[in-house]
Parts: C-alpha cells; sequence; structure tokens
C-alpha cells in the first residue's frame, strides 16, 4: 500500500491506496460462494439475473450539504442528491451518488477511481468540516435484473419496490432477508442490491433460493 | 406492528426497520459533582412509565440511522407524532391533573409506582419474627 499525503489540502489527514501496487490476486466477496458451489453459472434459464460488480469504489462523504454539493459537482460533475432518499448518476451511469442520511452521501465509482477522488475532494474541500470514509472494501454491489427481478425482491424485502415506492432515482437503505440492504433503482429494469462484504454469500444464497422458480442465475 | 414516519427519511416503513431506545427528552443534571445522590440516580436509572401519552427515542436503524422522537400512547399504540431531535413535542399530556388522571407513574425520587413511598418508613423495614 503506497501511502500519500493529499497534496493542496489544508488538512493533514493522512490517506492511503488501498489497492495493492504491485498485481496481486484479489478475491470478490463471493469468490467463497462461487468456490464451494453455491454459485452454479450454468443454472437458471435467466428469467432474472444477479451480477455481482465487486471491487468498485465506494466512499462515504458527510458534511454540510451545501459544502459537499459543491466539491462532488467540480470533482465528479454529478450533484448531490438535495432530497432524502435520492440517487444521482453522471452521463454514462457508471458514477452515482446516493443519499443516505440527513448529513451522508455514497459515491460509487469504477475500480480503481476511488483513490484519486478522495484527494481530490480533500483539496476541494480544504477546511470545510467533512469526513471521507473509503468503505470499498466493506461492501459490495449486487445488480438484480430480468423481468421478474421485482418479485423476487417483494419476497425479500419490507420496502414497497413498486415503481410508486421505488421509482428510478431512489435508493433507500432496508431490511432484506434477514439483514440489511441498501436498495437503489439506477434503472427501469434494474434493482442495486449495496451489501455488508461479509453477508456477500448470505445474500446470494437468498436470492438463489427467493428466485429459484423464476429461473434465477447468477453471474 | 407498527408503520412508523422517519422524519429524517420523510416517509414510513415497517417497524423492523427501527429500535426503541426509551423514553425521550432526558436532560442530564446540570453540574453532576454537586447534584443528590437522588437527583443523579433518577437521572440514570429511572424512567416514566406511564399510562397513555409517552414521548421516547426511536432510532431507524436500518435506513438512515439516525435518532428521532416518537409520541405514542401506550394504551392503544397509537403513534401521535414523530418529531426530529432538537424539537419539542406538539402533543403532550397535561400535567398534574391529567398525569394523575391516567395513572401516570413517574420517576420521583427513586420511587417508581406513584405511592409507593411508604409514609412511614418503618413500614419497609423488616420485623424481626
Amino acid at each position: 500500500m503506497s501511502e500519500a499525503r493529499s497534496e493542496n489540502s489544508a488538512s493533514n489527514v493522512a490517506v492511503f491506496d488501498t489497492h495493492p501496487s504491485d498485481a496481486i490476486d484479489a478475491e470478490s466477496p463471493l469468490h467463497w460462494s462461487r468456490q464451494r458451489g453455491v454459485i452454479d453459472a450454468a443454472a437458471g434459464e435467466g428469467q432474472v439475473t444477479v451480477v455481482e460488480r465487486p471491487f468498485l469504489g465506494h466512499l462515504i462523504l458527510r458534511g454540510g450539504a451545501i459544502v459537499l454539493d459543491e466539491a462532488v459537482r467540480e470533482t465528479l460533475g454529478v450533484s448531490l442528491p438535495g432530497q432524502p432518499l435520492g440517487l444521482n448518476h453522471d452521463a454514462d451511469g457508471s458514477r452515482s451518488v446516493q443519499w443516505l442520511s440527513p448529513d451522508e452521501w455514497l459515491v460509487i465509482v469504477p475500480a480503481g477511481e476511488e483513490f484519486e477522488l478522495e484527494n481530490r475532494l480533500r483539496a476541494q474541500l480544504g477546511d470545510a468540516h467533512f469526513a471521507i470514509v473509503n468503505a470499498s472494501g466493506g461492501q459490495t454491489l449486487l445488480e438484480l435484473s430480468g423481468e421478474h427481478a421485482r418479485e423476487v425482491l417483494m419476497k425479500s424485502v419490507t420496502y414497497d419496490v413498486h415503481s410508486h415506492g421505488l421509482p428510478v432515482g431512489k435508493g433507500v437503505g432496508t431490511v432484506f432477508a434477514k439483514t440489511s440492504v441498501n436498495l437503489r433503482r439506477p434503472r427501469e429494469d434494474r434493482f442495486e442490491l449495496v451489501v455488508r462484504r461479509s453477508f456477500a454469500d448470505y445474500c446470494v444464497r437468498w436470492l438463489l433460493d427467493a428466485g429459484r422458480e423464476y429461473g434465477l442465475s447468477v453471474e | 406492528m407498527f408503520y412508523i414516519f422517519c422524519p429524517y427519511c420523510d416517509e414510513r416503513r415497517e417497524e423492523e426497520e427501527f429500535h426503541p431506545s426509551g423514553q425521550a427528552h432526558i436532560t442530564r443534571p446540570a453540574d453532576p459533582e454537586n447534584c443528590s445522590d437522588e437527583e443523579w440516580g433518577d437521572y440514570l436509572f429511572f424512567r416514566d412509565n406511564p399510562r397513555g401519552i409517552h414521548h421516547e427515542l426511536w432510532v431507524h436503524r436500518l435506513g438512515c440511522r439516525k435518532f428521532f422522537n416518537i409520541t405514542r400512547d401506550t394504551t392503544t399504540y397509537e403513534i401521535l407524532e414523530t418529531y426530529p431531535m432538537g424539537e419539542r413535542p406538539t402533543v403532550t399530556a397535561e400535567r398534574a391533573g391529567v398525569r394523575q388522571e391516567q395513572g401516570v407513574q413517574t420517576a420521583d425520587g427513586g420511587w417508581q409506582t406513584v405511592g409507593a413511598r411508604p409514609e412511614n418508613s418503618k413500614l419497609n423495614e423488616e420485623t424481626p419474627s
């Protein structure tokens, strides 16, 4: 791990890149599930598909909405969702900012971008009262799509996942089976589940069971 | 099951997402070093147990993870209002009279139940048989 001090920043926060400088095989949160044969890529007719998106950059931003909004707009080109439960994406949909609580937002960016983004945000925010936490190693993202994706979710979460309860551009923290999930809807036909890394196996096992009648497959 | 309105998420959620954290609006004695044992004991250990309107602290632990307050009727389980931290309730039980009528048990000098304090301290002492 290479240590670096954020330049231009008045703060003396030590930051470091969590990605190793040498090429080391990383294991996705579902590695164990695959190894144990829980996930069988050949199974399922694919009416509902779960795709794992491991190693994305997850940053938790905390602070005042106005200051953070300015900085995120400047560095990411996406505005901070002003309303509760909001979810904003950039033009190509690969970077997102989600409202978590009145002073907390989740930024998800493609793998490897998070360290640079954190440095740029720190430089931009300077002396402002804020916190940035890199949560990339702690959580992972599962994408759920297909015509019966909503039925699978209806069996799994207490939240109303119909379009009038969870329209596109909304993300909620709620109960998934017996654990918590950050459920987002970036597109009409797709749901995203941000789950704890250590619960990824549990969530996938639950989804496989709940989606068996729809031929759910995991990629 | 409760269906609770979270003032921060601005919508109703299932009770499963929440967790109760006891009585709301408990103020710490301003000068703990110099307050009486009775005052400090009340603050630490004694809570109201009213029959009727009660102000409670809840946390939306699986949602926004913020604490907020609920005014609830403990006899009907009806939630009368929810309001964020730092605000005062708009629905309150009238003081004294109504509280007495409702059989409110207030924490007062270490005695949880109204009328539990014996008139004569000797009544509480064990009598040698």
